[in-house]
């Protein structure tokens, strides 16, 4: 993951466009104030989450609320893991595990599918890429009744194994998509000359096209990987046991307590947001052809 | 492209290293080899099609086939009533109020949030310094969750303690800190404003990717000509963003319709229904009632709605035209 900084910055035009343009300098500036309020909109959520979990529960239910805290009180984050309305350590392992192998697996179910069908054509080719895109515009949430009583059935409701199948199975068509559209990009020319070389079909796979093609791999592992930790409609339904719930889940308990936690609550909520905001801003540059998949040019 | 794809069986052939006759092999050599390739495809998109088949398309018809049966609320099937669930639903007096409201969600959220992105991307576009800032910025509540972002929201507007009602006091917009999420009409009004924030992500940046596709020599020709900003922007940006407008538009009704967790949070603890959509209703009809029988009535209608927008999808922004 960290040779993937330096290659990006590497890509990314440097050349900042104002100096082209020719705008007055007026103008800039109202870009720049509008550029501001903007920032600030976007932000001030996270800011209130921030200086909120700071706060001590007495400041944070104070009916007279205060923007900043008044003492800082960065134990919150040691405390908050202990709050007695959900056992938030398990809730963390729970979206750890659930997101990583969701990811693992539609990692290795989406590569080869996207491969073989951007580079071979068979029978049935069409029908299956037709599938995969009626797949990418379902989600969890309306099929949510048929998924708990079919995972009920099987004996395997209210466990990780049947949210990392619920997870990966939606978020598979949707990588492979990705993948798909980036392989396509890679000219045949590449393939022949490995394999002419000699070259095995495996070997041209992760020799030759995985090297290029790791774009498209990053932005579906952070898409699939964001989707999997933020998930919550068919978490909610499937895992009834607290402690193997997902923190998406976890957190929704606290609102309505005689007096909430909101400290802890926002304590958790940065610590689980700064990871996938980083995953998020590392493929800035592709978040457009990876949520459309190549329907916008 | 389509050159590419007129190769492709040569290279299946000469990748499994198995002699091909090659193109003169006749029709009859053609099936064989149709078969023989749909089997080499096979252990590259087989566990894709099995998982999607598994996980997506069979609760499906689990839900379909569960929709017409009697389910108690320890989950045993007690036998089929036909459509008596679908009857139950249509019997239950708040449902027309859902569907008015659901109708209202979706267009209400899509189409504020769609205005706001066109004017963000225009901002977005335009160089100045600190804009790269500003775009990471906006990324923020595409990747945050959106349960966190509105549980924020929904302590800043509690009624005492809220800091975004003290904000409002400060700035005398409002005399005194009122209980937004007490109240069905306004917890529902705040929703659709936190539905709109989450959503400007995503559509800004398609609109931003839309707007690279606008030539510029036609900006400059219709500089030329004269055009002022607002002219040139509704007579030559606007036309060319089509595409980009209907992706996001369709991807937002989707997203949107089948939002749970912004009015499960902000207005899941008032009672009644006056403020639930098909997709809260469905929750409640599984989580608090326990009637998973009519939940999976509700579940097929909210099924084949989206399905009609898959297929207006499919038909107006035609995803598989470069396959």
């Amino acid at each position: 993951m960290t040779a993937v900084v330096p290659a990006r910055e590497a890509v990314r035009p440097r050349k900042r466009r104002y100096t082209t343009d020719q705008v007055s300098g007026g103008s800039v500036a109202l870009r720049m104030v509008a550029g501001f309020v903007v920032f600030v909109i976007f932000i001030i959520p996270y800011l209130i989450m921030f200086f909120g979990s700071l706060k001590t529960k007495a400041e944070i239910l104070s009916v007279e609320p205060t923007y900043f805290p008044t003492e800082f009180r960065l134990d919150n984050y040691l405390n908050m893991w202990s709050a007695p309305e959900t056992p938030l350590v398990q809730n963390l392992i729970s979206t750890i595990v659930i997101s990583v192998f969701a990811t693992l697996l539609v990692l290795f179910i989406a590569l080869p599918a996207a491969y073989y069908t951007a580079r071979f054509r068979f029978p049935g080719r069409m029908a299956f890429l037709f599938l995969v895109i009626v797949t990418q515009m379902l989600q969890p949430a309306v099929l949510t009744s048929g998924l708990f009583r079919q995972f009920s059935v099987l004996g395997i409701g209210d466990t990780w194994l049947a949210m990392i199948l619920i997870n990966a199975a939606f978020n598979l068509a949707f990588a492979t998509w990705i993948m798909h559209s980036f392989f396509a990009g890679v000219p045949r020319e590449v393939d022949e000359a490995a394999q002419i070389d000699g070259a095995g079909r495996l070997t041209v796979l992760f020799r030759i096209n995985l090297p290029l093609v790791w774009p498209g791999i990053v932005t579906a592992i952070v898409f699939t990987f964001v989707a999997c930790w933020n998930e919550f409609a068919a978490s909610l339904v499937i895992l009834s046991t607290a402690g193997n719930q997902p923190l998406s889940v976890a957190l929704t308990k606290f609102v309505g307590q005689y007096s909430t936690s909101w400290h802890y609550v926002f304590g958790v909520s940065i610590v689980a947001i700064i990871p996938v905001i980083l995953l998020f801003m590392l493929i800035e540059k592709r978040l457009v052809s990876g949520l459309t998949a190549g329907s916008v040019k | 492209m389509t050159q590419t794809i007129n190769e492709a069986p040569t290279q299946a052939g000469a990748a499994t290293g198995r002699p091909r006759p090659g193109v003169t092999g006749g029709p009859r050599a053609a099936v064989g080899t149709r078969f023989k390739d749909l089997l080499a495809a096979l252990p590259w998109i087989g566990p894709a099609i099995l998982l999607i088949f598994g996980v997506v398309l069979f609760p499906a018809v689990v839900m379909f086939y569960n929709s017409t049966r009697d389910i108690s609320i320890s989950g045993l099937d007690k036998g089929s009533v036909g459509f008596e669930n679908y009857q139950t639903l249509f019997e239950f007096a708040p449902l027309g109020g859902i569907m008015v409201r659901t109708i209202v969600w979706v267009v209400a959220v899509v189409s504020i949030t769609v205005i706001l992105s066109l004017a963000l991307a225009q901002l977005l576009n335009k160089a100045f310094p600190g804009r790269q800032l500003v775009r990471m910025a906006v990324i923020v509540p595409w990747a945050a969750s959106v349960v966190m972002t509105t549980l924020v929201v929904y302590y800043g507007l509690e009624g005492f303690i809220g800091i975004i009602n003290k904000f409002l006091v400060d700035i005398n917009l409002i005399d005194e800190p009122y209980g937004w999420t007490k109240n069905a009409v306004s917890a529902f009004n705040w929703a659709i404003a936190i539905a709109v924030f989450v959503s400007l992500p995503f559509t800004t940046y398609t609109i931003l990717a839309g707007l690279q596709t606008v030539p510029g020599d036609a900006l400059e020709a219709a500089k030329m000509d004269g055009a002022g900003p607002a002219r040139t922007y509704f007579n030559i940006v606007l036309p060319q963003l089509r595409a980009a407008i209907s992706v996001a538009v369709l991807i937002n009704i989707i997203n949107v319709f089948n939002s749970l967790p912004i009015l499960s949070v902000m207005t899941g603890s008032i009672p009644g229904y006056d403020a639930d959509t098909i997709m809260t209703m469905i929750f409640k009809y599984i989580q608090t009632e326990h009637k998973i029988d009519v939940a999976s009535a509700l579940s097929v209608i909210a099924f084949l709605i989206v399905i009609v927008i898959v297929a207006v999808y499919v038909k107006l922004v035609k995803p598989m035209k470069e396959v």
